[in-house]
């Protein structure tokens, strides 16, 4: 099934924005996008598993381990790391964005015993899970608010630890999981249990645009897509493999960009401000700060970066206080004024 | 019009319906389906039959009940075939069967929102990816839903859902004596041609008519539009045409944005010259919170080009209107529409329910008994090691043994819901009010923290009413809260019923009903609404005995300026515990609650 280009979404800037920041660096710690029926989030996350452009892994690991790193190990199944073969073979394989539909079971998403290889073979395999399928790409999940509580958990736990640990059912296999989590929801449908709100790295909310303009680009793109997708996409292809450059260029250059130490301070007086808890909120801020100069072409940091990313890192960390009748969104935005203007 | 409906001339109704149906029937994965509202009998089985003989030959008509399992409707392990053969047999789930057809749901106002989640899944990707129980399956899945939704009041098919069907309904709308004049069926002849393939094309000037249409009536979906445009261009090629012309928007207008109008337009918008200030302002008036998620009322209607010449949204508005459900329009014209910006609020508290409740925690080595529901996968893979060894397996059938057999084992949490019964009568005065508020808001948050289920309910006047039936959501309580308005005579009788009723019904959903009330004690009004403090007194005390008869853990706050015996009497008679607000702070009062909840939980 062909998919709604990227760079054809119309508005939703931020959030745009917070896939593409993910993507420069994956250890952000995942996006959790809420909003409104209808507002384009599953149809973004899609799109952007058609940006991004294929990467080396070793032929036949289920786990699609990286021939250039030796220090990631998988568990049985791969050619390289349980030495069955000699040769390793490297291939081009699309970056996985696996889909975590409602409904998946524990053993699927996790992995578990090989019921067919032990039915006809009486052997004891392990069948590999989604985590394996997502390693070192995306792990999308629509309505994760509607997922049950122990799967979210364990969820962000192998996200966070990047390590995927199997005990069930005689099978024992631990292996690498390193994947971005993106998770979204309705808030209409039920909330995200509050402590799980602040293991993702950035969030935002999207909401329908307001102005009649963009609402009637919005349809006119999808209908046109919908009639002939192959045209539509053609018309797009040269902005999309654009955004791809730049995307991979902005991910190379990372490393080298330089955050000074007044960013640095205005970070932590914004955390300060805000009264966020820990660490994770100035140490996310920054970072996606730092994808953010590199996505432009820049390579040292600059206050403006800190405060474009702001809203996105710190929104879902602030202590949810049922008096406040404004959203913790537009506190905020009411605190990143008063930093910045100060 | 469209070619002849052997409906014509029974009233918009029937003529409406059978169109649907052939709308519907032309494209069903296309257009979503259609929510028939309204009770079982003779009209919605004759709408059914319509649906059924419009359909192609040989589709697929599946009927899904409302409380299906994951297993039926996306599939699973087929146990007996399994056994037999000594290898994993999968059958098909309910989705998969009613690819290229319609599947028909049954009390849809029912079902759980995974199940809601399943179809919208499918109705936006038309295929069906299903990862569970050692497999993965991807097959095709494009269908048409067609949702019997008997709700009364708040109860409503899933709002997903219905957000993704291009159709509803009203049964009542349809006059059933009419039914001997309506033809049985026959709509299948006059669609020999298939449509799906060659809808009509929309013109610029369509989509933002449409647009604009969909924006001034407050549907914010832009998934509405969409719908609203396939409806037309169908439409279209029923007629025969190439290109949608006005007459296939109006009637895609009618019958799918129609429905969903949540307000008209401020008058000035019925000019042909819309005046943008007053628009913008009476919008804002109306959305206190940009982030009031259940109205998702962001709608502005900034005209930004005015210089459109007889437009095509005023015709087509026209077609919005005369299908805005009926009263709809008195109440929104008032502007206040609070009510109707949350009308699903019946629903969060059910979706969460089935989130949460019977939360699967693994399963168990033992014999299924009566009530367990014995886990397939896990027993047959506790069984598969030993296959070899016992002769079993490679055709010749599955050894199951005793030791082998796993049961689900589900974890249920006990769920408290925390039940407010509110006195806002004049003698509480405006300042307690605020208090209580203040108690209730302090409460709540703790509440959330631990995913309890909040009710909200407030006497004054001659009744009580449930502002806030159980939820989980923190946005509905506050802005029901700000809007609890205070006055009025004191109805405590009908209050304490209210509550009770209430509490009943949650400890039928399985969780522990706790009750906060909150008053003064000064009933001066009966149920019946007569005014006569003595019978109001008695009456309170009656039901205070009740509470105590159903033994469900109370907190009674006294929210009169001073502690009064009286009310002392109100909450012995509850075996509640009494707490004189005056000394008392909302954090104070958030903890008599969780103590109280703890105590109960431990029984």
């Amino acid at each position: 099934m062909a998919q709604f280009p990227f760079t054809a979404i119309v508005g939703q800037p931020e959030l745009l924005l917070a896939l593409q920041l993910v993507v420069v660096d994956p250890m952000l710690g995942g996006v959790l996008i809420f909003g409104d029926r209808g507002t384009g989030k599953s149809t973004a996350v899609r799109a952007l598993a058609e940006l991004l452009p294929p990467m080396n892994a070793v032929r036949g690991c289920p786990y699609n381990c990286d021939p250039a790193d030796e220090t990631l190990r998988c568990a049985d199944g791969c050619p390289r790391c349980d030495g069955s073969t000699a040769s390793i073979v490297a291939e081009r394989v699309p970056v996985p964005v696996v889909d975590l539909p409602l409904g998946a079971t524990e053993d699927r998403v996790v992995g578990a015993l090989d019921l067919e290889a032990a039915l006809s073979r009486g052997e004891r395999v392990f069948s590999p899970g989604l985590l394996a399928r997502a390693n070192r790409g995306f792990l999308y999940i629509d309505e994760v608010n509607l997922l049950p509580d122990h799967l979210v958990d364990l969820l962000l736990d192998v996200a966070a630890s990047g390590e995927n640990v199997v005990e069930r059912e005689g099978v024992s296999v631990r292996h690498a999981a390193r994947f971005v989590l993106i998770g979204s929801g309705n808030p209409e449908e039920g909330e995200l249990r509050p402590q799980l709100l602040d293991r993702f790295g950035l969030a935002l909310e999207v909401t329908t645009p307001t102005d009649i303009a963009t609402r009637v680009e919005v349809v006119k793109r999808r209908m046109a897509f919908d009639r002939d997708p192959r045209a539509f996409l053609e018309q797009f292809a040269e902005r999309d493999a654009a955004l791809t450059r730049s995307l991979l260029e902005a991910r190379e250059r990372l490393a080298t960009v330089e955050t000074h130490d007044a960013v640095i301070e205005r970070a932590a007086g914004l955390c300060a401000a805000l009264g966020t808890d820990g660490l994770r909120g100035e140490l996310t801020l920054i970072r996606a700060a730092r994808a953010a100069a590199s996505l432009e072409g820049l390579s040292v940091v600059g206050l403006d970066h800190l405060r474009r990313v702001a809203p996105l890192a710190l929104r879902h960390r602030l202590r949810r206080d049922p008096l406040d009748e404004v959203g913790s969104g537009a506190r905020v935005e009411r605190v990143i004024g008063e930093v910045f203007s100060a | 019009m469209s070619p002849p409906l052997q409906t014509d001339g029974r009233g918009p109704g029937w003529d409406d319906a059978a169109l649907i149906v052939r709308l519907l029937a032309c494209d069903p994965f296309g257009v979503g389906g259609v929510v028939l509202r309204g009770p079982a009998g003779p009209v919605r089985d004759r709408l059914c039959a319509w649906i059924a003989d419009a359909l192609e030959q040989g589709a697929a008509r599946v009927k899904i009940p409302c409380h299906v399992s994951e297993d039926r409707l996306l599939g699973g392990i087929a146990l007996a075939e399994t056994l037999a053969s000594g290898t994993v047999v999968r059958e098909a789930g309910l989705l998969s069967r009613a690819h290229g057809g319609i599947a028909t749901l049954a009390m849809a106002e029912r079902m759980d929102a995974t199940v809601a989640a399943h179809l919208c899944a499918a109705l936006d990707r038309g295929e069906l990816v299903v990862e569970r129980e050692g497999g993965s399956l991807s097959a095709p899945c494009r269908l048409g839903v067609v949702a019997l939704d008997e709700g009364i009041d708040d109860e409503r098919l899933p709002v997903p859902l219905r957000d993704r069907l291009a159709f509803s309904i009203d049964l009542d709308g349809l006059d059933a004596r009419m039914l001997d004049d309506l033809p049985e069926a026959g709509f299948a002849d006059e669609l020999d041609s298939r449509t799906t393939e060659a809808h009509a094309a929309l013109d610029d000037e369509a989509i933002d008519a449409l647009v604009r249409v969909a924006a001034s009536v407050g549907v914010d979906s832009t998934r509405a539009v969409l719908l609203a445009g396939r409806v037309a261009a169908i439409h279209a090629a029923l007629d025969g045409r190439a290109s949608v012309s006005p007459e296939d928007l109006e009637v895609a207008a009618r019958l799918v944005i129609g429905p969903r109008a949540r307000w008209i337009p401020a008058p000035e918008q019925d000019e042909p010259e819309p005046n943008d200030e007053t628009e913008t302002e009476t919008e804002t008036e109306r959305e206190p919170q940009p982030e009031d998620e259940a109205g998702c009322e962001n709608e502005q209607d900034e005209d930004e080009r005015d210089d459109v010449g007889p437009r095509l949204d005023e015709i087509v508005l026209e077609a919005v209107k005369s299908a805005m459900p009926d009263g709809v329009l008195d109440a929104l014209r008032v502007g206040t529409d609070r009510r109707k910006g949350a009308v699903d609020r019946g629903r969060a508290g059910a979706a969460e329910r089935s989130v949460e409740s019977g939360r699967p925690a693994g399963t168990l080595a033992r014999m299924p008994q009566p009530g367990n529901r014995l886990a397939v996968l896990d027993t047959l893979r506790a069984a598969a090691p030993w296959q070899r060894l016992r002769g079993g397996g490679h055709g010749r059938g599955l050894r199951i043994y005793r030791e082998d057999f796993r049961v689900r084992r589900f974890v249920r949490r006990k769920e408290s819901c925390v039940i407010f019964a509110v006195d806002a009568s004049g003698s509480a005065a405006l300042q307690r009010l605020a208090e209580a508020k203040g108690a209730v808001e302090h409460v709540l948050a703790d509440c959330y923290v631990r995913r309890d289920h909040v009710a909200l309910i407030a006497f004054r006047g001659t009744q009580a009413s449930v502002v806030l039936p159980p939820t989980r959501s923190l946005a509905r309580v506050r802005r029901e809260l700000s809007a609890l308005a205070g006055g009025g005579t004191t109805p405590l009788a009908s209050g304490i019923d209210a509550a009770l009723s209430l509490a009943d019904d949650a400890r039928k959903r399985g969780r522990t009903p706790l009750l906060v009330v909150m008053t003064d004690g000064r009933g001066n009004v009966t149920r019946g609404g007569e005014a006569s403090v003595a019978r109001a007194r008695e009456e309170a005390l009656e039901s205070s005995r009740r509470v105590r008869g159903t033994g469900i853990p109370t907190l009674l706050l006294d929210t009169g300026p001073r502690a009064r015996p009286r009310v002392r009497t109100l909450a012995d008679e509850m075996n509640a515990r009494y707490l004189p607000l005056p000394r008392l702070d909302a954090a104070g009062v958030s903890r008599q609650v969780q103590q109280l909840a703890r105590e109960s939980t431990c029984r």
